[in-house]
């Protein structure tokens, strides 16, 4: 097993994004704005992450006039130089620590053209069909069958090279592998949206070589091809409504830092507004426009599948910074239990980078010192608790702070009881797997050098927030798509109930967790979703993703 | 130290944090750049030798030059942070750096406190039962070792290479 790329003579890099610049995209940096402008188009995008990409990419290819509005900068890879220093402050939201209302827990949600896709570790599952059950069911979303999904999902993960990946994984990995094989708990290989990956591991700060096939790099390119407008720091500020339908969208231009408004404001009046922010900023920006909530749903189930994290030291080397980031990943614990019972988890083996790894890590000083001097012997498990469909697993709400977004989650009981039985499976695992001694990550927590005693230790320590680390890269809700009004924002085609013109194409449409990492859930759902927006805007059947 | 029980006790615990946030109305004034302003270097300057034990050199001018490179990076850090988390940090270290603050950390000032005295202080805010507390402590958390471990200079003492050249 190998996780050091093969050293061979490469011709330099290519940056398809500078390039498609140099040849005229039209691609307007918001920070260059003055004064008061006004435009009009077909369709304007809020977003241009997993959702606002593939709407731009099919709205354009049924000939569509696209105006994309990005708050986050443009940047490519030859910004990306694997250096957490200079990506997380680029291309992550408030530098990659934003945080729930209570700090409790903390949010990694891209913030650049290419949204999340551009920072995420490439773990690529369609819809487990459990949850699509769950949302027929309960939600009254009939249409969403495997079946019906799946030529959706066939189209992206031809469009964005979604495969097996049979390369060995890297020792982090193959721990979980191992780890779980000697307690006779199933693994498997996580499908990734790559070509010609290097098996670098440093997914998160962009990939430097463009084998992830984000939406930075596929269907952006394709839709500033056909002529699409991209606004880079521009903040969207708020729809405005006129009867049913919206009338405009206002934008305030950023600074050239990227953070404050300059004053300057874009006006956009479009046929058709979609809305594809992300899971916090869409309900957001509803919230900002005061758009139409008669049953008082926007913002509320809001989902983040909670995080645990269990480090644990081993013999040999990890080197869990080399290598494809997720490779392994188990759904035994989401599988061995019903979907609406105590909650499940996914279990995971996420990159160790230094400052990723010393902000999780709980303790200070000489203890933390003493961690950190490990970092190539660690070995890190990752639990995604599956929120939503407990019925004590509410989620959370979307509230304005002034004008800014934050989502208050409150951890229940449910939840608290799953984070206990998560710490102890992972745990457990990296026992098996040879662990000398195992952290769960918990601030009355220690090093525990057999499973008994981590056991014994897990089953007492306070589950409370602030003491138990809970992290999240997963936000999902807000503006939940059920049949009836009474149950969710918008539609089972992505519209919003109230508002005839106006499309959630993001994460937020989600009416539980996914249980799976959501990124190709958005793709596969807002392909189905954009493909019947151009073809009622146009009148003809809608083309395939190319 | 009997302030610091008092404090746990309860007994005035509610009472300071009432006084800690009217002292903070009160000072007033900017707190966006209070974020990276004379009172967030005087609380660094005194947390960061606890935060980051068993890291630091042993020799004094070497390790009075890490704790300033440490603090610089970790004021630009806060620095590229959206206006409205400045102002959360601007509120938190004016607090920090008020008599209040002080005394909350049972300290009689930032300036003249031993790393022993500051870290016993962070190990109370740590588990903390004031929430508020306990958001102190990690955000000087975050704030001190994400930046620290960010730069080159200390992946050597991890055994972390560093990205390969492309």
């Amino acid at each position: 097993m190998s996780t050091t790329p093969i050293a061979v003579a490469r011709p330099p890099i290519a940056d398809p994004v500078a390039e498609g610049v140099a040849r005229g995209w039209r691609v307007i940096d918001g920070a260059s704005l003055v004064g008061d402008q006004q435009l009009g188009c077909d369709v304007v995008i809020v977003g241009t992450g997993a959702g606002g990409g593939i709407a731009a990419d099919l709205l354009t290819r049924a000939g569509l006039d696209v105006v994309l509005v990005e708050e986050g900068p443009l940047k490519s890879s030859r910004d990306f130089r694997m250096r957490e220093a200079d990506a997380y402050p680029q291309l992550y939201w408030d530098a990659a620590s934003r945080k729930t209302h209570d700090k409790a827990i903390s949010i990694l949600q891209g913030r650049a053209v290419g949204g999340s896709t551009t920072v995420n570790w490439t773990s690529s599952f369609r819809t487990p069909p459990a949850t699509l059950a769950v949302w027929r069911e309960r939600f009254g979303l009939e249409d969403l069958t495997e079946a019906a999904l799946a030529p959706a999902f066939e189209q992206v993960e031809r469009r964005l090279g979604i495969t097996p990946w049979s390369v060995a994984p890297n020792e982090n990995n193959a721990l979980l592998q191992r780890g779980a094989a000697a307690l006779g708990i199933a693994t498997a290989a996580i499908r990734r949206n790559v070509r010609d990956c290097w098996n670098l591991g440093y997914c998160g700060m962009g990939c430097p070589t463009n084998a992830k096939q984000s939406m930075l790099v596929t269907c952006i390119p394709d839709a500033l091809g056909r002529g699409a407008r991209l606004f880079t720091r521009l903040r969207a500020e708020r729809v405005a409504f006129v009867g049913n339908r919206a009338d405009h969208l206002v934008c305030a231009a950023l600074r050239d830092d990227g953070l404050t408004s300059s004053g300057a404001t874009l006006t956009v009046r479009a046929r058709h507004v979609v809305l594809a922010g992300g899971a916090i900023n869409t309900p957001g920006i509803l919230l900002r426009s005061e758009a139409p909530d008669p049953y008082e749903r926007l913002g509320r189930r809001t989902f983040l599948h909670p995080t645990t994290v269990s480090a644990a030291r081993m013999a040999q080397r990890v080197d869990g910074h080399a290598g494809a980031p997720q490779s392994v990943f188990s759904d035994h614990f989401l599988d061995s239990q019903p979907i609406d019972g105590p909650l499940g988890f996914k279990l995971e083996a996420p990159p160790l980078h230094p400052v990723l790894f010393a902000t999780t890590l709980h303790g200070f000083g000489a203890q933390h010192a003493t961690l950190m001097r490990e970092f190539n012997r660690t070995h890190v498990l990752l639990a995604l608790l599956r929120d939503g469909f407990h019925t004590d697993s509410p989620g959370g709400r979307v509230l304005l702070d002034g004008a800014r977004p934050v989502l208050d989650y409150p951890l229940t009981a449910a939840v608290w009881d799953g984070v206990r039985r998560s710490l102890l499976a992972m745990a457990e695992i990296q026992f098996a797997a040879g662990a000398q001694q195992v952290y769960p990550v918990h601030e009355l927590a220690e090093g525990y050098t057999s499973f008994s005693a981590a056991k014994a230790a897990i089953a007492a320590l306070p589950m409370k927030p602030l003491l138990t680390r809970i992290v999240s890269a997963h936000v999902m809700g807000g503006c939940g798509m059920a049949a009836s009004e009474r149950k969710g924002v918008t539609n089972v085609r992505g519209r919003h109930h109230q508002i005839e013109n106006l499309s959630v194409f993001d994460g937020s449409l989600f009416p539980t967790s996914v249980g799976a990492n959501p990124q190709l859930s958005i793709y596969g759902l807002v392909t189905r979703l954009a493909q019947q927006l151009a073809s009622e805007m146009t009148g003809k059947p809608a083309t395939p993703l190319g | 130290m009997q302030r610091r029980t008092l404090l746990k006790a309860g007994l005035f615990g509610g009472g300071a944090l009432l006084v800690a946030g009217g002292a903070l109305r009160l000072l007033g004034g900017d707190t966006e750049s209070a974020a990276t302003g004379a009172a967030a270097r005087r609380v660094l300057d005194a947390v960061m030798p606890a935060m980051l034990a068993g890291t630091l050199p042993e020799d004094p001018a070497a390790r009075a030059r890490a704790l300033g490179a440490g603090r610089e990076r970790t004021l630009a850090t806060i620095a590229a942070l959206p206006p409205a988390v400045r102002r959360e940090l601007g509120q938190l270290f004016t607090l920090l750096d008020s008599r209040a603050g002080s005394w909350l950390a049972g300290l009689d000032d930032w300036d003249m406190a031993t790393p022993q005295a500051v870290s016993r202080a962070l190990q109370s805010w740590r588990v903390h039962r004031f929430a508020l507390l306990q958001t102190a402590y990690h955000a000087l958390h975050d704030l001190v070792l994400g930046p620290w471990y960010a730069d080159p200079s200390t992946w050597d003492a991890i055994g972390y290479p560093g990205p390969i050249t492309l």
